[in-house]
């Protein structure tokens, strides 16, 4: 979809310039944000080094750390966020697809609104949790039902964000693409997505963050590897390393896949005001 | 390309709310006229230059461009609205090169480098909507229009959104590129030293419903002076009749045009 955008291309004409000079302000601020937990972690493995605490409720950096080398060692740590991952993907997929053909349906049509948009507020209010027994009888305890609950996690802020974007476009911008003669698909491609845009990839975005949400909860139901059975499994061993490693391997991924995210849909943003840096 | 001849034949234009916006609106235009409607809010001057952009539709009656029924855009009438209506997502040089995309690339670059230089922002082809001034976004709206030599150019109150100062040298730029191909210019303004800077004639409408009050020769020579006595004698007289205009006028009934991006497609 994005590629069929008019805002990328190779000509001399296209494309504003590059500003320089971003990418070391951005190397310092990233140092400053490091700060506060740098201090933190070496001050409690202060705290337990010097015998005040014995660590075993929140272990040091340095066992969390062990653990996480022994896991990668071992293999199981790559294969559980595999396992992980691809639950979550596979579920921000189907959540995408459902939540951007709906969104696009009850943006565009009134009709489609008005029979539709009652009936999906009503099943946003029930919390996504509710479902998973419901899930469980209908699909199993396997994959099937784990990925359901991740795709309705990220279909409502998906549908949400779409219906508004498209209640959003300005009817002036839309003037000018019938004074060109643009209907249908030339009208689609060259106004109404490049104006949706911006607010599509903030859905998108929160869409991501609840995937990870909800597949710990998918994972806590029963799952024999994940993530989220790494959690499950510290707390009934009693291994806090391990539950603190998981939960930093899920900060790490989150917030990867959501840079990714940003990343690639920045060329198509860089008109926006917010992302200009100013001197 | 030369201008057409513009005819608007007896439109009228109720809304479905019941609200009479234009009534038997008849106006002749020679190709290459400069004509200014003039009129307050409600007289439907901007209903009447949809209808004629085919953006909206006459309830009743007709217009003609050159001889073919206007019942949607067509490349031949162009349109330059009060707002610069940039597609912020596009270069300024890809935004006047919008309505060009059937060309082969180097043609179209080429158009819009030449559009550009016209309006004075040949560096600017690279740069983002937002960072123009009003008037310089307003000057890359004429080189958007202009690139696709309209025959007929419509322009709707198309400066009243800058500052006296730009304003006025925008009118004479105008002036400059209406000379080089002599397109046909209808122009709507509730500026009256606008119209008659700009204008061979002026139309004089009067609200509720919008109706063609008088039609005024302007009769200066050009380039008009905006301070010669005449100038201000013939101020006065549009005055008097904008005045005269409204000595009768019904009682207003909720003006509103139709709203929502997605009404209409």
């Amino acid at each position: 979809m994005a590629a069929a955008l008019d805002t990328t291309g190779t000509q001399a004409i296209d494309r504003p310039a590059r500003r320089a000079g971003r990418s070391s302000r951005w190397v310092g601020r990233f140092l400053v944000g490091l700060i506060v937990p740098v201090l933190l972690a070496i001050g409690w493995e202060l705290v337990v080094a010097l015998g005040w605490s014995n660590g075993r409720l929140l272990p040091p950096p340095s066992r969390i750390w062990q653990t996480l080398v022994e896991l990668w060692q071992t293999g199981d740590l790559l294969s559980h966020i595999i396992v992980t991952t691809v639950r979550v993907f596979a579920g921000f997929a189907l959540g995408v697809v459902a939540g951007t053909l709906l969104g696009a349906l009850c943006g565009y049509s009134v009709v489609a609104r008005r029979l539709l948009d009652p009936t999906l507020q009503g099943l946003r209010a029930i919390p996504s949790i509710a479902w998973v027994p419901l899930f469980i009888l209908w699909l199993g305890i396997f994959e099937a039902s784990k990925v359901a609950l991740i795709a309705v996690g990220v279909f409502f802020p998906i549908y949400l964000g779409v219906v508004g974007a498209i209640m959003h476009i300005d009817r002036k911008v839309v003037e000018v693409g019938r004074v060109f003669r643009l209907s249908g698909f030339a009208l689609t491609r060259r106004i109404l997505l490049p104006a949706i845009l911006p607010e599509y990839v903030i859905a998108l975005r929160s869409g991501l963050g609840l995937g990870w949400m909800f597949v710990v909860a998918a994972e806590f139901m029963g799952a024999s590897e994940g993530l989220g059975y790494l959690l499950v499994d510290g707390q009934q061993l009693g291994k806090p390393a391990q539950i603190v490693a998981a939960i930093l391997v899920f900060a790490v991924l989150g917030k990867l896949t959501d840079t990714i995210l940003v990343a690639a849909s920045r060329p198509f943003l860089r008109w926006q005001d917010s992302f200009q840096t100013r001197p | 390309m030369n201008g057409a001849e513009l005819l608007i034949d007896r439109v009228s234009r109720t809304y479905p709310n019941g609200t009479r916006a234009l009534e038997g609106i008849s106006l002749a235009v020679e190709p290459g006229e400069i004509v200014a409607v003039i009129g307050g809010s409600g007289c439907g001057k901007s209903t009447l230059l949809r209808i004629i952009t085919g953006l909206d539709r006459a309830s009743a009656g007709r217009v003609t461009v050159g001889g073919a029924v206007i019942d949607r855009p067509i490349p031949e009438v162009g349109i330059i609205f009060q707002e610069s209506r940039l597609l912020p997502w596009l270069s300024v040089g890809r935004n006047v090169g919008f309505g060009l995309d059937a060309l082969p690339a180097a043609e179209r670059e080429a158009r819009v480098t030449a559009a550009l230089r016209k309006v004075g922002l040949a560096e600017y082809g690279r740069r983002w909507p937002r960072e123009l001034s009003g008037g310089q976004a307003q000057r890359v709206a004429i080189a958007r229009a202009l690139v696709m030599r309209p025959s007929v150019l419509l322009l709707d109150e198309p400066f009243s959104a800058l500052d006296a100062f730009t304003r006025v040298d925008l009118q004479d730029h105008l002036l400059d590129l209406w000379a080089e191909t002599r397109p046909t210019l209808l122009l709507v303004t509730h500026d009256i030293e606008e119209a008659l800077v700009l204008a061979d004639r002026v139309v004089v409408m009067r609200p509720f419903p919008g109706r063609v009050a008088a039609v005024m020769p302007v009769l200066l020579p050009r380039p008009r002076d905006r301070l010669s006595t005449e100038f201000e004698e013939a101020k006065r007289q549009v005055l008097a009749a904008l005045g005269h205009s409204l000595t009768d006028p019904h009682p207003p009934r909720g003006l509103e045009e139709p709203t929502g991006a997605l009404a209409s497609f």
